[in-house]
């Protein structure tokens, strides 16, 4: 029971954290039908940027939490910053441009992004510091839930809240949600369409930061390609849940987290990221559309 | 006035975005911080640069967009051009360039890309320049469209088509007799990204399925080789039907789950099939002896003549050299065929071709087999030529590489895509010191190449039928 329930729990981390990135993927779906190949480099951006803070700070004498913070925070600045500028040079000149252009421009970025990194910074796995501090309270339950992941589902619950009240609740969040209907009305009805997917692409690059400065401290090291793996995984889950679907992208984050988990718990780990892919076939063949996704009608 | 401040403010903000990555590099075992100064006034610099020139460029894109949309004379508009007219400024920022040399640290590198991509530019309006000056290119088209006069067009010209490959096809033959071991070994590698990139040219470029997992073929071809020989001594020529057929089986059987897939989510499960691949072969011991990989796989033989490894080397540049050339004849009669227009169609939309009575299921598998099955067919050669193979031959990179040559070549064109293979393969060889940075260009090329040029470096020319009956008829290959 309690190895079942360790896996669990680390499949809800791990989940977690592939919906934080999944919403960035289905957030763009949603609105201008692209799939930001480059958002998983976004996110390995981020888990970067928030290495050199720390690990800047670390040098500088700070001490453990503050650092935690600091890098946190210039790590959402700078992937927002990215995320903003990739949109700016990569996609919108694309905008009008037939369907399969973005995607290769994407993937272009992608690969131009993890060498940026890969030669600008190192090829080589860097050790992330343990910056989340373990609880006493939590000792009980350690040897199922540790601090750290803790830490990660408290802050993607957090941040889930906070974004559902932002899509939901503010006057931002309504033009978003009339863009993802319909572009043209939108424009027609006094929207500012550029800014909204602009806003669009630093929310969900946000997102991703966070996610990466979560799973960075967690797993304890950091390197460029890192980013790419978990974008397809996390791509996979926005698919699962239903590609454009806020709520959609969560749980199927959520499935994914504890179908790895449990598959690499009780099956083999070697071949944990074939049950992914597989997973994502299985759906595609099954249900496209998602678990929670409407399908839509193609016309000429 | 209005550039000036727009530049300073793109550098501002990529000095901003840059400066972690490029300025600070830190070493959190042995707690060092590494302050990078000298990149900061780089990227500045570079970004002001570049902002100019992207602004030229947009600008350009949009006037044309415009007139082609008005019909407007497109050789007005382009004898009119900014940038053709402004030639001089180009030549001084490629000059420029050469500034951040007396830095002479890690940006050093960069800025030489960064100048090639502005001199290759350069030299490209140089070329549109006298091609406008001697009516050829696409001019003359729009000459012909506005005033009758036969075309001019050099790659529509059957009789110097056919010249041009004749004297291609014994410079490829002489090739491997006049330089050595080293360089024909370099020149094999090209060729057989060629093959690869007219493989992918099928699915990509003609029925416009975006694989991004193509390298798992070849990865089948490779494998099928190595395994039959290590199990059963089979030989090369034996298994070299035997892995195209099978990288074939490979495309059919992945084709059928994607059939109703398009796009984008055709191209992510391709990708999955891709990483599915290489990690089963990582794992798989039993079968596939795990990432150490096959070694001592058999070099092809020529009737049980031994042969020393230069000779064996040639041997085999020969052979690539007759696979390009059956690749070339296969793909081009296939794409002027019945099934090469179906494909076309399909690119085109999808909904439209079904409607018109075309199987999709049937175009679709068969533009992945076909694709699959040279994949499958220059995997086996691949094989014998390395003699060694281990999953980390067939990486994403792999398929990303593959598909920046189809990109750039000019999607659907048989020959931008060996020209594509040969600029993208063989340049980072002879400019080793850039070998590094070579994915770095290769994913900006793509984007840029999708921004200003989607047509890639040699766009496909449609097939034109005539009228024949007609007196004035033109010589059109």
């Amino acid at each position: 029971m309690d190895y079942f329930l360790e896996l669990f729990f680390g499949g809800l981390t791990r989940g977690s954290i592939y919906a934080l990135i999944a919403l960035g993927y289905t957030m763009v779906y949603g609105i201008i039908q692209l799939i930001n190949f480059a958002h998983g480099e976004i996110y390995m951006i981020g888990a970067f940027v928030a290495l050199i803070v720390a690990g800047v700070c670390t040098i500088y004498g700070l001490s453990g939490v503050s650092i935690l913070i600091l890098a946190g925070i210039v790590a959402v600045i700078y992937a927002s910053a990215y995320g903003y500028t990739l949109e700016k040079i990569a996609y919108r000149p694309l905008r009008d441009a037939p369907r399969l252009s973005p995607l290769i421009s994407a993937i272009g970025m992608s690969i131009f992004l993890q060498n940026y990194v890969l030669l600008a910074q190192t090829p080589d796995f860097l050790p992330f510091p343990r910056l989340i501090p373990e609880f006493a309270f939590m000792e009980p339950v350690a040897y199922i839930l540790g601090s750290p992941e803790l830490v990660i589902l408290v802050t993607t619950l957090v941040t889930m809240i906070l974004l559902t009240l932002l899509i939901k609740k503010t006057k931002i969040g309504k033009a978003m949600r009339a863009t993802q209907q319909d572009m043209n009305m939108a424009r027609l009805v006094g929207v500012s369409v550029d800014r909204i997917i602009s806003l669009t692409f630093v929310i969900g690059s946000a997102l991703a930061a966070i996610g990466g400065v979560l799973v960075a401290s967690y797993i304890g090291q950091v390197n460029f390609y890192i980013g790419f793996l978990a974008g397809v995984k996390a791509f996979t889950a926005a698919v699962l849940g239903g590609i454009g679907s806020i709520s959609g992208a969560v749980l199927g984050g959520l499935i994914l987290g504890w179908a790895e988990s449990f598959a690499a718990g009780y099956i083999s780990s070697d071949y944990e990221d074939v049950f992914t892919f597989g997973l994502l076939v299985l759906i595609l063949i099954l249900r496209p559309s998602g678990i929670l996704g409407k399908s839509t009608k193609q016309k000429v | 006035m209005q550039n000036l401040k727009q530049s300073i403010l793109v550098s501002v903000w990529f000095v901003f975005l840059t400066f972690p990555l490029m300025v600070v590099r830190v070493n959190t075992m042995d707690n060092i911080v590494v302050w990078r100064w000298e990149s900061l006034v780089w990227v500045a610099y570079e970004a002001f640069v570049l902002s100019y020139f992207w602004r030229f460029l947009m600008q350009r894109k949009a006037v044309r967009e415009k007139a082609l949309a008005a019909n407007d004379n497109l050789v007005e508009l382009i004898k009119n051009d900014s940038l053709v007219q402004n030639n001089f400024i180009f030549v001084l920022l490629v000059l420029l360039q050469i500034v951040p040399a007396f830095f002479y640290s890690f940006v050093l590198p960069w800025s030489y890309l960064f100048g090639f991509f502005l001199l290759a530019f350069l030299l490209a309006v140089g070329i549109r320049k006298y091609q406008y000056r001697k009516g050829l290119g696409s001019f003359a088209r729009v000459d012909e469209a506005v005033s009758d006069k036969p075309r001019l067009n050099l790659l529509e010209n059957h009789s110097f088509r056919i010249r041009a490959q004749l004297v291609i096809l014994t410079i490829s033959l002489i090739f491997p007799l006049v330089v050595d071991t080293y360089q024909s070994n370099i020149m094999i590698s090209a060729l057989i990204y060629v093959v690869l990139g007219l493989g992918l040219n099928i699915s990509v470029g003609l029925a416009g399925l975006l694989d991004l997992g193509y390298v798992a073929f070849f990865g089948v071809g490779a494998y099928s080789y190595a395994l039959l020989n290590h199990h059963f001594g089979l030989g090369f020529w034996v298994t070299l039907p035997i892995g195209g057929l099978l990288g074939c089986l490979f495309g059919v059987l992945l084709g059928f789950p994607i059939l109703r897939l398009r796009g984008d989510y055709l191209a992510i499960v391709t990708l999955g099939f891709g990483m599915i691949f290489k990690v089963v072969m990582e794992n798989w011991d039993a079968l596939s002896f795990g990432p150490s990989g096959i070694a001592n796989i058999d070099k092809p033989g020529l009737f049980g003549i031994d042969m020393d490894l230069a000779g064996s080397t040639v041997y085999i540049y020969y052979i690539m050299i007759a696979l390009v050339v059956f690749t070339i004849i296969v793909t081009n009669r296939l794409k002027n065929s019945r099934i090469g227009r179906a494909w076309i169609a399909l690119r085109e939309d999808e909904i439209a071709c079904v409607a018109m009575g075309i199987d999709m299921a049937r175009t679709k598998l068969s533009a992945y087999a076909l694709g699959a099955f040279w994949a499958g067919m220059v995997g086996v050669l691949f094989a014998a030529k390395t003699t060694f193979i281990n999953p980390a031959s067939f990486t994403f990179m792999e398929s990303a590489i593959i598909l920046s040559i189809v990109v750039l070549g000019g999607m659907g064109s048989i020959l931008g895509v060996i020209l594509g293979a040969f600029i993208l393969i063989l340049l980072p060889e002879y400019l080793r010191a850039f070998s590094e940075y070579r994915m770095l260009v290769f994913g900006a090329s793509m984007t840029l190449m999708m921004i200003f040029r989607p047509q890639g470096l040699i766009s496909n020319l449609r097939q034109t039928y005539q009228y024949k009956g007609s007196k004035e008829m033109s010589d059109n290959g």
